[in-house]
């Protein structure tokens, strides 16, 4: 551009044509050096997200998934539970795994003089409390003398209904849902507890459920 | 050609003794030195055939004898130091996969076969373990030297910043690690791992999820942490000091901070 009077140097046409580039189209402003460039780049791309969109999305894909299927375990007959005391029993989390996949549960008879009103044993006739430690996921255990569940790992301790009661633990034993079917007692679905013995979907040890930390430690697909 | 190291080039002749005798005795005629000497030529020439095409040696020399600051001292190994110890994880590694099944009914047995039955296994078995240990000793004591040495300043803080995501991914080697022999110590120790991931807001939960690849321990937990500690960590760890070797070759190193190198000078001036 001829005009000298602006102080910023003249700026390059768009038009190719303008630049005297050989072989130039009328109207034509991507230069065709430009156009490999952005080819080549764009082509490399498509291909480079080809194969890792996939892989990743394949190594993400357990994110995504309910991993718990609902499932129904015969924990034994109604006599074999009372409503004083815990009774101990093993059923299978995750049976694809074997033994590491199986879990000590404490099962007792729904006793409304201890139990109260709250939400966790509504509709449900028995309590079976899980032995994963709500501080890191330690396995607890039910102490009898005492009457409280404890945490060999670091010290949390549990009242009789699984509230805490010390250590670090950050809210009370998840439970297991039962039914009963022909007088056999069966344990289903994991569900967390707040400290009100609200019930929530489960949730991992060390994850709050009180009052906004049920945000901050959202529920997952995965559960 | 570099001039031949010392002690590839021919013996000199024993002060006193006569023509043709060298210092392996007078009976050999001089056929040990010419043993040597077509043994030297045919090296160098399958070194010089690789060097005419791949021209490493400027690079080599150019490393080899480059100017370090004063006062480097054992200190400035402890980078190299840590290399080898990963070099030496890599390798035991390698091996140790060779018999080892990522399996939930299998991993424990395997690892006990390694130990109890496989030739040297509990050697090697052992060098990766207490390797391991030995690896993030020298990591932390490297980065403790770079620190109280002000190696971390301009124009180095690339070189920190690489260092210290390589610290975590050693330390996630550690722990993705401790999870294959897969006994009551090991299950345990990541249960507790991974819940600690997961008290993390927001995204604990799913990073947990995603170590686990589900919301409890299962069947693909053990071959997930077996992913990521054989291909996926160490990959990125190697690329990383690659990284990180470059930028410590082009930048090269620091003299300690107590070396004031003008002072001498300066008191010269002052007088």
């Amino acid at each position: 551009m001829p005009d000298s009077s602006s102080k910023k140097p003249a700026r390059k046409s768009p038009y190719t044509a303008d630049r005297g580039i050989p072989g130039a189209f009328e109207g034509e402003t991507v230069t065709r050096r430009n156009f490999m460039t952005g080819g080549a780049l764009a082509a490399g791309g498509i291909a480079t997200a080809a194969f890792a969109l996939p892989a990743l999305g394949f190594a993400l894909g357990p994110l995504f998934e309910d991993s718990q299927p609902e499932r129904w375990q015969d924990v034994g007959s109604e006599s074999e539970f009372n409503d004083e005391t815990y009774v101990s029993s093993v059923i299978n989390l995750v049976p694809e795994i074997g033994e590491p996949g199986k879990t000590t549960v404490y099962i007792r008879r729904v006793n409304p003089d201890l139990d109260g009103d709250t939400q966790a044993i509504k509709d449900q006739p028995y309590v079976v409390i899980s032995t994963r430690c709500m501080h890191l996921g330690c396995p607890v255990r039910y102490i009898q003398a005492s009457a409280r569940f404890v945490c060999p790992c670091h010290g949390g301790v549990y009242d009789f209904e699984g509230k805490v009661e010390g250590g670090p633990p950050v809210r009370p034993l998840d439970r297991f849902y039962t039914r009963t079917r022909a007088g056999r007692v069966e344990v289903g679905d994991r569900f967390s507890v707040n400290s009100e013995l609200e019930r929530f979907s489960p949730r991992d040890p060390s994850n709050w459920v009180d009052g906004l930390w049920q945000y901050i430690y959202p529920s997952r697909p995965t559960i | 050609m570099p001039p031949l190291p010392k002690f590839l080039r021919p013996a000199p002749r024993k002060p006193g003794a006569d023509n043709g005798a060298r210092n392996g005795g007078g009976e050999d005629d001089g056929r040990l030195d010419k043993a040597k000497e077509q043994g030297i030529e045919a090296t160098a020439t399958a070194v010089g055939w690789i060097d005419e095409r791949m021209s490493v040696s400027p690079l080599m020399r150019a490393q080899l004898f480059r100017k370090v600051p004063k006062g480097t001292s054992w200190f400035h190994t402890l980078g190299s130091a840590t290399l080898f110890a990963f070099l030496s994880q890599a390798v035991t590694g390698v091996f140790l996969a060779m018999y080892y099944e990522p399996d939930p009914s299998r991993a424990y047995d395997s690892a006990a076969h390694i130990t109890n039955e496989v030739f040297l296994g509990e050697f090697v078995r052992g060098m990766h373990r207490w390797g391991s240990t030995v690896m993030i000793i020298l990591i932390f004591l490297h980065m403790g030297r770079v620190f109280f040495f002000g190696a971390y300043k301009y124009p180095r803080e690339l070189t920190w910043v690489i260092g210290v995501v390589l610290l975590v991914l050693t330390l996630m080697m550690g722990l993705t690690g401790y999870l294959l022999p897969f006994d009551q110590r090991s299950f345990w120790a990541t249960v507790v791992a991974v819940n600690l991931n997961s008290s993390g807001p927001v995204i604990g939960p799913y990073l947990a999820d995603f170590l686990r690849g589900g919301s409890e321990f299962g069947a693909t937990t053990l071959s997930r942490f077996y992913a990521l500690h054989m291909l996926l960590v160490p990959g990125l760890i190697a690329v990383l000091i690659g990284a990180h070797l470059y930028l410590v070759a082009k930048l090269g190193t620091t003299a300690p901070p107590w070396l004031k190198a003008h002072k001498k000078e300066l008191e010269q001036e002052e007088i």
